[in-house]
């Protein structure tokens, strides 16, 4: 167990140095030797507990006291700087949650211990891999940044401390989250987490940045109530606050369907679910990529693990129907949206809200084969999603924009570059590689879950994916003959880090089958208590066959870049007499040059318009169904 | 039905397919003129063309076009190839998507913007279609308990019947994925529309014969589909498929001639109405019986 509070412990405490450090120099080798000891003491805990879940006897009241004191203090810094920058609903929220919580501390709680305050099981294993890998190769990249940010805004103060200090205290929260058993610990380190992107979206102190932090942070204290509705619940009717008891109760009980609907609720919200999704898009336009980075492949997750964690519990119940609609219909919806962005940033943003959406729906259908497919299409994306985020990062860095429009023909200015996108577009929708396995798996258990509304979700959701991500795979592979090579400055560091996500996508790709047999399908077993037998042919047959084709694709995307040809190149047909691939003498003898843009259907995709369908639907069916919970209708 | 069958199905498409393809084309063109009152040309004409097309002088407008093009006729002979050899449905849809990717990859390639604005408008209409062969891949899992292309064939009783509403859909989207007007939008046969070769605008030589190649087998292999809503193991089954296939491609000629070019606006809700009513009503009718 010693081994697991330190690898919590560590970020905090490199949070702790960071926040007092002023040199740069000191800052970037503190960074850099706390980030490799997260990596490793990640990787030794997943060697040590792996195949073997196990609760740990940790019960400290001086804890408890300090994790009220703190909720207290926060909730009071929410209130005051609520009324500070006139987000009065962020206060009342606040407020409201702090009396909840005294209310719940000093009424509810007498009597309730919990004895084995952290446990460890595979997919915990899975997601401190996540964690500790991908968010402190962040955490490195980001010194760089800081560095290049800091010297773009001189006139500023060099408030780099504090966002170091919000960096490392997020990893160590989100530790907390994983691995805590009691519900009261996970509450306090998802609090946590909230805040510190709270900070994080705000950093900049920009009108925008302000706006958008605080929409983050009013959603996620709705969140944040629904989770201590739950706690509250429990604590009141049953007498147990930790998760075992919970995943070991009967999910037809009234209240223990009402508090894992509030629980998911919590879940949905943090993983940017409809009608919560604006926050997430927020945080994509605030001014640092790494924070933007760090909450679609880090933050989210800690909702899609709270839905997935409690799946067990929502085969076939109104908890389940609740997440299956609103996962459907965010996954259809947000990637109907993607389609009129042109922002690669924010075509991001809502592909990660739309991937988000189909694990939680997977999660929602409660099934094995369904949550299989989650975990799986969490891991790939968590992943994929990173390094086409420091992609287009350092696209931006080197033409100038992150428009998609304006990564015409990519692959001749900066070919390195545009094939890792190219791989990371694929992984993301394309045949052999690794999501689709999950979507393929996802399709089927969606059948066989019989509920009509996400079959066709998944349908025209996946048919919206392809639509978006190939007119991007196009710009890139667009040849511009007279543009020249500009991808010479790119950083080493930059490369490492692409080059690692990279290999590791592609390696991903080819051992799944290894990955599945040694975490997911173990948990699943557990979890379901199923024999494991009935899982393997989802493995077998015929997705053996993709894998072949995955590792045949994998060597030819990358071949037109040693394009030879013996053919005459020939300029491109003008329908007149052209000078280049650009540009043709018109009628009058005056050049004309030619441009041609992508599609974005704004008429019919456009964003409001999809954001005010979304909210509506999804705001009646959360409340509908809850409401009917609460009322005691079951099914 | 033995392993064996398959493996030989398999086989003959990869061989025989496109000389199939090659005379469906042919039946095409010579009925067209038929309805347009022109004699029209021999039956093999489409294969004079292609040699002719092999002859002609090699050039291109970059170095990576070519190559896209070639990966699209290899994934199109897979993609038929697996739905011959009776294995997974979905396999082939995905295998399909994988050559339209790269087809459409070779017209964006060439940075003409005729092969663009082609490129994109097949883009919007994979998106009207693909919702179609999806829900039908799901109607047959839902009917037979598997996705693969034996089983179904092997669950002895024609799947037309519990799946008329995808049957429809299905042709209905047929005259999309065989770029028949009124869907012509992205590539084209008739020299009054718009834009004519649209995607294969920067396209010629050995590389337009090899995307006359590939529509050959993607013919035959989508008349595979359409014949698969009758097969149920036996002769009959077998005969009655191939009868209505054809049908379904005389069909096609009827329309592509009878309608002219209708707007994207009209292909993707068109397709999606489509889908959304026949199809998922369908899923529908599945769950309830």
């Amino acid at each position: 167990m010693n081994d697991i509070l330190f690898m919590m412990v560590v970020p905090f405490i490199a949070a702790c140095l960071l926040l007092v450090t002023k040199n740069d120099k000191a800052r970037t080798v503190i960074a850099e030797i706390a980030a490799a000891i997260i990596i490793l003491s990640s990787i030794w805990v997943a060697y040590s507990y792996l195949g073997e879940p196990q609760t740990f006897e940790f019960h400290s009241e001086t804890i408890d006291l300090l994790m009220f004191a703190a909720e207290v203090v926060l909730g009071l810094t929410i209130i005051y700087l609520g009324i500070k920058h006139k987000k009065y609903a962020a206060s009342v929220l606040g407020l409201v949650q702090l009396c909840m919580s005294v209310y719940f501390e000093f009424a509810l709680k007498e009597g309730i211990g919990v004895e084995n305050a952290l446990y460890i099981d595979d997919l915990s294993i899975i997601m401190v891999l996540i964690i500790g890998i991908i968010g402190s190769l962040i955490c490195v990249y980001a010194v760089g940044y800081m560095r290049d940010f800091q010297e773009h805004h001189k006139d500023e103060k060099d408030r780099r401390p504090w966002f170091f200090f919000l960096l490392y205290t997020f990893l160590s929260a989100m530790y907390g989250i994983v691995l805590s058993n009691d519900l009261v610990w996970m509450f306090f380190f998802w609090e946590i987490t909230t805040l510190c992107s709270f900070a994080l979206i705000g950093y900049t102190r920009t009108e925008e940045a302000i706006n958008n932090s605080f929409r983050q942070l009013i959603m996620n204290l709705i969140g944040g109530i629904a989770f201590l509705a739950a706690n509250m619940v429990l604590a009141y009717q049953y007498g147990f606050l930790d998760i075992q008891s919970l995943l070991a109760s009967d999910s037809d009980a009234q209240w223990i369907l009402v508090a894992v609907m509030l629980l998911c609720l919590a879940g949905i919200v943090k993983s940017a679910q409809m009608p919560f999704h604006t926050w997430l898009l927020g945080a994509m336009v605030a001014p640092t990529p790494t924070s933007a980075l760090l909450h679609s492949s880090t933050m989210v997750k800690a909702g899609v693990f709270m839905v997935l964690k409690l799946s067990p519990l929502l085969t076939g119940n109104l908890a389940g129907y609740m997440t299956m609609t609103v996962g459907g219909l965010t996954f259809l919806l947000a990637s109907m949206a993607a389609i009129s962005q042109s922002n690669a940033k924010r075509v991001l943003a809502y592909s990660t809200i739309a991937n988000l959406g189909l694990i939680v729906a997977c999660a929602g259908v409660g099934e094995p084969e369904a949550v299989w497919a989650g975990i799986m299409l969490m891991i790939f994306h968590a992943v994929t999603k990173s390094m086409m985020f420091l992609s287009v990062g350092t696209a931006e860095h080197h033409i100038g924009s992150r428009d998609i429009e304006d990564m015409d023909g990519l692959f001749v200015r900066m070919p390195k570059l545009a094939i890792v996108m190219m791989i990371g577009i694929a992984g993301m929708f394309l045949a052999p590689f690794g999501m689709l396995i999950s979507k393929w798996a996802a399709l089927t258990s969606f059948v066989d879950s019989e509920y009509i509304v996400l079959i066709a979700c998944i349908v025209f959701g996946s048919a919206v994916t392809s639509f978006y991500w190939t007119k991007w795979l196009g710009k890139l592979a667009c040849v511009v003959s007279d543009a020249g090579n500009c991808e010479e400055t790119v950083h080493k560091q930059e490369w490492f880090a692409l080059g690692c996500l990279g290999v590791l996508t592609i390696a991903l790709c080819l051992l799944y089958p290894v990955v599945s047999s040694e975490t997911i399908i173990p948990w699943l077993t557990d979890t379901f208590h199923s024999s494991g037998e009935e899982l393997i042919p989802l493995l077998e047959s015929n997705n053996m066959y993709i894998v072949i084709m995955m590792a045949i694709v994998l060597i030819l995307l990358p071949l037109p870049f040693f394009g030879r040809t013996k053919k005459r190149v020939v300029p491109n047909y003008m329908a007149g007499v052209g000078i280049d691939d650009q540009s043709y003498v018109g009628s009058m003898g005056a050049t004309v040059n030619v441009t041609l843009r992508n599609w974005y259907m704004n008429a019919w995709f456009g964003e409001d318009r999809i954001r005010k369908i979304g909210e509506a639907v999804t705001a009646v069916v959360i409340v509908a169904l809850i409401v009917a919970a609460v009322a005691g209708v079951s099914i | 039905m033995s392993e064996w069958i398959w493996i030989a199905m398999c086989i003959l498409f990869v061989v025989v397919g496109p000389l199939v393809g090659c005379v469906l084309a042919g039946i095409d063109r010579k009925i067209s003129a038929r309805m347009q009152n022109r004699v029209g040309p021999p039956l093999l004409q489409p294969l004079y063309d292609v040699k002719k097309f092999m002859a002609k002088e090699q050039i291109t407008p970059n170095k990576v076009q070519d190559f896209y093009v070639m990966v699209f006729l290899l994934f199109t002979i897979v993609t038929g190839a697996i739905f011959f050899a009776g294995m997974d449905l979905l396999l082939v849809i995905f295998s399909l998507t994988l050559a339209e990717t790269f087809l459409v990859l070779a017209a964006y390639s060439s940075g003409s913007v005729y092969s663009q604005i082609g490129a994109q408008r097949e883009l919007y209409v994979a998106m009207a279609f693909e919702p179609i062969i999806l829900i039908m891949a799901i109607c047959y899992y839902m009917h037979t308990g598997s996705f693969s292309v034996s089983d179904i064939v092997e669950n002895g009783s024609m799947s037309v019947v519990p799946l008329l509403g995808v049957f429809i859909a299905f042709i209905f989207g047929l005259t999309m994925k065989l770029r028949k007007s009124p869907f012509d939008l992205s590539l084209s046969h008739h020299a009054h529309q718009d834009i004519v070769r649209g995607m294969a605008t920067e396209f010629s030589g050995r590389t337009y014969a090899s995307l006359e190649v590939a529509h050959w087998y993607e013919s035959v292999m989508l008349l595979g589909m359409v014949a698969l809503f009758f097969a149920d193991g036996t002769w009959v089954g077998a005969v009655v498929g191939i009868v209505v296939a054809l049908l379904a491609w005389v069909l096609e000629i009827w329309i592509d001639n009878g309608f002219a070019r209708m707007t994207w606006q009209t292909a993707l809700k068109s397709g999606w109405i489509v889908g959304l009513v026949l199809g998922v009503g369908n899923v529908a009718v599945l769950l309830l019986i």
